[in-house]
């Protein structure tokens, strides 16, 4: 089932004088794990701003073409009934997290929504339990790590149970291992919840084994867009500067060295695997 | 160029972050400092520019006590690009914030002209010169805050996380301009997460964990050893990974770079073939 369609969509943003996305026309279903990525500029911050209707609502500017989301069409419903399909991650947990505990902040989406009481304690114990961070409860946010509160900023978006989420570098003030727990919390949320991920990324080192479906963007058009381990290996990928996988940038340099490989890794756990069956042949 | 002697250092809120360091940078290095978030890292390189003093221990600048000497004065000789740039950035324009610091340490108009048009070439700027920093993207504003920096030429050059918010392309250039910077003779020292970034790089590597340096010494060795980088909370580089996943094969365990892991396969199996 399709939940994001974009056909043709084009957006340049007030006092703009060319386009930040330009003819993109992307189709994401439902389930899927989306990995974005493409040079600084490229317009992935852009087209993520229109998934959940902050552009055109917040934004203003000129948007052209049809955009789709969870069935409904982004520009006649406003960011607080999109706000509840689509929930936004932010690079820095600093810009989202203002609340004097954990608990309150987590709950705020939820009030502003007016929803009742007891449905608000519910959906908020299972989203700091969702994200591990229960035992945090009732600490201040601006005194957690980066990690701790990068998990804080996704359980306020994991309570409002939207059907998409949208994760902006999560991970890039994090330490690498902290940012390896991130990954595996986002790819828990896709595997056993069902969300649709959509994760803005360069590292992809690390965050690539997670994905099914890779969009790669340059100057505000889509130049890249299918399964990971044929994106990766294009040479379409590796010209524009994406930063591939190493585990399969050193497969490529092996078949170049006309070592035969089957498979393409993305990850150092399939290239170990790749390469025993070769070395021991 | 930077002597650090059982340094301790404790916030006014009492968080102690340094816990007897003690470290040696000579000049003309080129040094990462790795570590977990919170492990003391910033903290650690505030010091090498007298931004903050230590509780107890010495550190010497050149040859002077950081307690002796004042933080302009020493800002001469060790320029600090922060980690976010909006935390430096603050001039109408781009000229104006490379300008501000020259004209601080008293330098002569033309002088300054001359730095400011060599600092924007050098970092590829020439074009924004006059732009507010502000209508610049992040990778962008990240390259002025340095440009500002070097502009007056100091000898060493810290970098707080320098790659976060740069694409792939960035970082190779970042790559590429503070080899060439190293080449040139000046201290370099990075503070890091980025373990693909360093495998690349391969500086002398300096760990830290929970205000203390548990491990010092070449990338190669420190990246690649799996008792160290999982105290400092450091995954392997992908390449280290993948050899540490064919031990039993005979292969290396300390490979962190792509080009001589493909050397080393390469090898490997002509010299198998040989034996057939």
């Amino acid at each position: 089932m399709t939940i994001i369609e974009t056909k043709s969509l084009s957006y340049t943003y007030p006092g703009g004088t060319k386009p930040s996305i330009r003819d993109v026309s992307l189709t994401i279903e439902k389930g899927e794990f989306v990995i974005l990525t493409g040079p600084s500029g490229c317009g992935k911050t852009t087209l993520c701003r229109c998934f959940n209707g902050l552009i055109p609502h917040f934004y203003a500017g000129q948007l052209e073409g049809e955009l789709a989301v969870a069935g409904l069409k982004v520009s006649e419903h406003p960011i607080s009934e999109m706000a509840q399909r689509v929930g936004l991650v932010f690079q820095n947990p600093e810009n989202q997290l203002f609340a004097l505990s954990v608990e309150k902040d987590v709950a705020f989406g939820l009030e502003n929504l007016g929803k009742p009481r007891d449905e608000i304690r519910k959906r908020v114990d299972w989203a700091l339990q969702t994200t591990g961070i229960e035992e945090l409860r009732e600490r201040a946010p601006h005194e957690l790590s980066g990690g701790q509160q990068q998990r804080v900023a996704i359980a306020c978006v994991l309570a409002m149970q939207p059907d998409i989420m949208v994760f902006d570098e999560p991970t890039s003030f994090l330490d690498p291992l902290g940012a390896q727990k991130i990954f595996e919390v986002i790819n828990e949320l896709n595997k056993k919840l069902g969300i649709t991920v959509i994760l803005v990324e360069h590292r992809l080192d690390l965050a690539s084994k997670y994905a099914d479906h890779v969009v790669i963007m340059e100057n505000g058009k889509i130049l890249l867009n299918g399964k990971p381990k044929e994106i990766f290996n294009s040479e379409t990928a590796r010209l524009i500067g994406v930063g591939i996988p190493k585990a399969t940038r050193l497969w490529q340099m092996l078949q170049e060295n006309g070592v035969k490989l089957d498979g393409v890794p993305t990850s150092s756990d399939e290239a170990t695997q790749l390469l025993r069956e070769v070395l021991k042949t | 160029m930077i002597e650090i002697k059982d340094v301790h250092f404790t916030y006014p809120t009492g968080v102690e972050a340094l816990k007897g360091v003690s470290l040696s940078i000579r000049n003309g290095e080129f040094v990462a400092v790795m570590g977990q978030n919170g492990a003391g890292k910033t903290t650690l390189v505030k010091q090498f520019n007298g931004l903050l003093k230590p509780t107890k221990g010495d550190v010497l600048v050149d040859g002077v006590n950081t307690r002796d000497i004042s933080v302009a004065q020493l800002a001469r000789k060790v320029g600090f690009v922060f980690q976010n740039p909006d935390h430096q950035l603050f001039s109408e324009t781009v000229e104006e914030e490379v300008a501000f610091a020259l004209k601080n340490f008293g330098f002569k108009q033309d002088t300054i002209e001359r730095r400011i048009t060599w600092a924007l070439n050098l970092l590829n700027l020439t074009e924004y010169r006059k732009t507010s920093p502000f209508m610049l993207s992040g990778g962008e504003r990240k390259r002025v805050a340095l440009a500002s920096v070097l502009a007056w030429n100091p000898k060493v050059v810290i970098l707080d996380e320098p790659t976060i918010g740069q694409d792939h392309r960035q970082k190779e250039t970042l790559r590429q301009f503070i080899v060439q910077l190293n080449a040139q003779g000046k201290t370099v020292v990075i503070v890091t997460h980025d373990v693909e970034f360093v495998a690349e790089c391969n500086p002398r590597v300096v760990l830290m964990t929970q205000g203390q340096i548990v491990a010092d010494g070449e990338a190669k060795r420190i990246l690649t050893n799996p008792n160290i980088a999982l105290k400092a909370s450091i995954v392997s580089p992908q390449i280290t990974q993948i050899f540490q996943g064919l031990t039993d094969l005979g292969l290396p365990t300390d490979v962190i770079d792509v080009s001589e892991a493909k050397k080393i396969l390469i090898e490997y199996l002509e010299e198998e073939r040989g034996k057939r």
